[in-house]
């Protein structure tokens, strides 16, 4: 019989409280967590700022006494100035793919919209801040984020904002906003959040 | 080695044996070892040996003499004990295999020594001098040869028995590997209590072993990449205190700090010149990130690349002459380096799609980086001579990579079971280690310079 050393132990006593376990199985425990390496979490945060869409109300058939009804798009989103009403601004939160700052087209439409509303809106400021997700030197996503936040800012200027009404700021994976370690993550952390002020 | 087993118990004792048989073996199969060593002194610091050195001297520290004396915390030999073993290059023989403990030259039976397989053997006492203070004397004896290599008397204070004893280890480390230690030297890291909109900051500063950590700099937004100055007596970094990145000077005995970058956009990246006299840092004020060389007693500021790509993490050569730094005009990161006076870049590293954060050893022959040639971001060492990189860890998420100051060591930050450590690599990849420093996430970390006497 091997006592496990401390860390092993941990492990173990979940299942032997003393922590001796016999040689033979101490291998195919040493395998095991070798090869496990670090178990991401599955996201369990709900990302904010994406559209939602509206829930169908549920055929009265199938629920006894219950019926859902569907929310109305208006009532669920966030709403910026008093003279919107277009889903696209309330999307404050753009994503980009990994070790890239290019905006994918998909979101082309959303900046636009703000482009819009900040041409009109002439006493808003925005800040644009840059993040990344954890991979790789802290420096370089220092720089790839405010490329990302850069990035926003010359789209805002290319529709006509004022270049005195913009500020970037990076901060690159010091402030994520998911903590997990994985794809998920990660995916949530690549992003230029525009902040209205 | 029956004769020694009658000490104690002997059920703990054929473990103990059978343990150190199996680890041995482990370590000469080049196989990963999961047991901890614990710093005797306290919890602060734990290191995980997971790889040791295919070849060690093993060496006998015996308890020093030190009569009613109440230092157990900081008795030399537990500091000496812990350091070496820490350095990779010894196995520490386990104190209860001593079946005695001599202090004296002449107690010594080298013969007993040679049948623990011991190869080195050091002895010691600590004398109370009263008002003095204490009188720690050291002797480093060749068992084969029956003769000593080394022995000093110093007289210190109470408050500096940890520092003597880190002395006395250097002296060993020189005296028997043949290159100077570097185990009285700091190193400065970040560490991060709570999350999110409760978090702390704090940029410590401890010695090489984790001991008497303190905190120069506590904030509730984020801190990087510290950076010592050649002589060890400030530190710069970027703190994110104006809800922006900014970079600060820090005079580490008064604590005073100057502001000396906060320009529009990225401040960030400091690193000194060998005299100290001068930053080169990351600013993008004039459109992206470029290299800046900062003169700190005049403010004078030198713009060094030009360009519509990212330049960052400038890293400055021992000689002065050259700055290594992170480009992605490749499209991809990769290591360039241009001469400190100007002039254009070239490209020094070509294998994998991630080269970055590289720092130069201290004798100017490699560097270290992080590199990610499709297996995760590891630890690299570049050789200047033959331009190549090479992966010395098998983790996936290494950054901030730091030499020790006799270049026999690389401390990273890294991280395991989703917690953010340090861990250390020896240049040959041989030795490995995890190390627990402080409860909570730390990162960042960077290796002083040699410690100078002021």
């Amino acid at each position: 019989m091997l006592k496990l050393p401390s860390s092993l132990r941990m492990v173990s006593s979940v299942f032997l409280p003393s922590g001796f376990l016999p040689s033979a199985l101490l291998l195919s425990v040493l395998i095991v967590l070798l090869v496990s390496g670090c178990g991401g979490g599955q996201g369990r945060y709900s990302p904010t700022g994406v559209i939602v869409q509206s829930i169908e109300g549920v055929a009265g058939d199938d629920f006894e006494g219950a019926s859902a009804t569907g929310l109305g798009d208006d009532e669920i989103y966030e709403t910026v100035g008093s003279d919107v009403t277009g889903e696209p601004l309330a999307q404050q939160k753009l994503y980009f793919e990994y070790n890239s700052s290019k905006l994918s087209n998909e979101y082309k439409a959303i900046v636009q919209a703000h482009a819009e509303y900040l041409v009109r809106a002439t006493d808003v400021k925005v800040v644009l801040e840059g993040h990344a997700d954890e991979r790789g030197t802290r420096e370089y996503n220092l720089a790839l984020a405010e490329d990302r936040a850069n990035t926003i800012a010359n789209i805002l200027k290319a529709w006509g904002v004022r270049v005195e009404r913009i500020r970037t700021v990076s901060y690159g994976e010091e402030r994520p906003a998911e903590l997990d370690h994985d794809e998920n993550a990660w995916y949530y952390n690549r992003r230029v959040e525009i902040i209205y002020q | 080695m029956k004769h020694f087993s009658e000490n104690f118990d002997g059920t703990h004792h054929s473990l103990k044996k059978i343990l150190t048989r199996i680890r041995s073996a482990l370590m000469s199969l080049g196989l990963i070892s999961l047991i901890c060593i614990s710093s005797p002194a306290s919890a602060v610091l734990t290191i995980e040996v997971t790889k040791g050195a295919a070849t060690s001297i093993p060496i006998a520290v015996v308890p020093f003499g030190i009569g009613d004396l109440n230092i157990t915390e900081n008795r030399p030999d537990q500091v000496i004990s812990s350091n070496l073993a820490r350095s990779g290059h010894f196995e520490v023989l386990d104190k209860r295999d001593f079946l005695k403990q001599p202090h004296e030259l002449s107690k010594v039976k080298y013969k007993n020594w040679r049948l623990l397989k011991a190869e080195a053997l050091v002895i010691g006492t600590v004398t109370d001098l009263g008002d003095k203070g204490y009188e720690v004397k050291f002797r480093l004896l060749d068992v084969f040869r029956e003769k000593q290599l080394a022995g000093q008397k110093f007289v210190v204070s109470a408050s500096e028995l940890r520092v003597v004893a880190h002395q006395i280890s250097d002296i060993i480390y020189q005296k028997l590997i043949g290159r100077r230690g570097a185990f009285n030297t700091r190193i400065a890291y970040i560490t991060v209590r709570g999350t999110q909109n409760n978090a702390q900051y704090l940029l410590r500063v401890a010695d090489a072993d984790g001991q008497n950590p303190r905190t120069i700099l506590k904030s509730s937004q984020p801190i990087i990449s510290p950076s010592w100055s050649p002589k060890g007596d400030k530190i710069a970094y970027v703190s994110f205190e104006d809800n922006r990145s900014t970079v600060y000077v820090q005079n580490l005995s008064s604590g005073d700090r100057k502001r000396v970058a906060q320009y529009p956009g990225i401040n960030s990246a400091p690193t000194w010149s060998p005299k100290g006299d001068k930053l080169a840092l990351t600013l993008s004020k004039d459109g992206n990130p470029e290299i800046y060389i900062l003169d700190l007693s005049r403010t004078k500021l030198r713009r060094l690349t030009r360009n519509t790509s990212v330049d960052t993490e400038p890293a400055w050569s021992p000689d002065g002459d050259t700055i290594a730094f992170t480009s992605n005009r490749s499209g991809t990161p990769q290591i360039y380096q241009v001469a400190v006076s100007g002039g254009p870049a070239k490209r020094i590293t070509f294998k994998g799609k991630y080269n970055a954060g590289a720092t130069y050893s201290h004798d100017g022959k490699s560097m270290v980086l992080v590199t990610n040639q499709g297996k995760g971001f590891r630890v690299g060492l570049y050789s200047i001579e033959n331009q190549t990189v090479v992966e010395l860890t098998r983790t996936k998420q290494d950054e901030s990579p730091t030499f020790a100051p006799n270049d026999d060591m690389i401390m990273y930050a890294t991280q395991t079971g989703g917690r953010n450590v340090l861990a250390a690599v020896s240049p040959n990849g041989q030795v490995q280690q995890v190390i627990q420093l402080d409860n909570h996430s730390v990162r960042e970390p960077a290796w002083s310079p040699f410690y100078r006497s002021p």
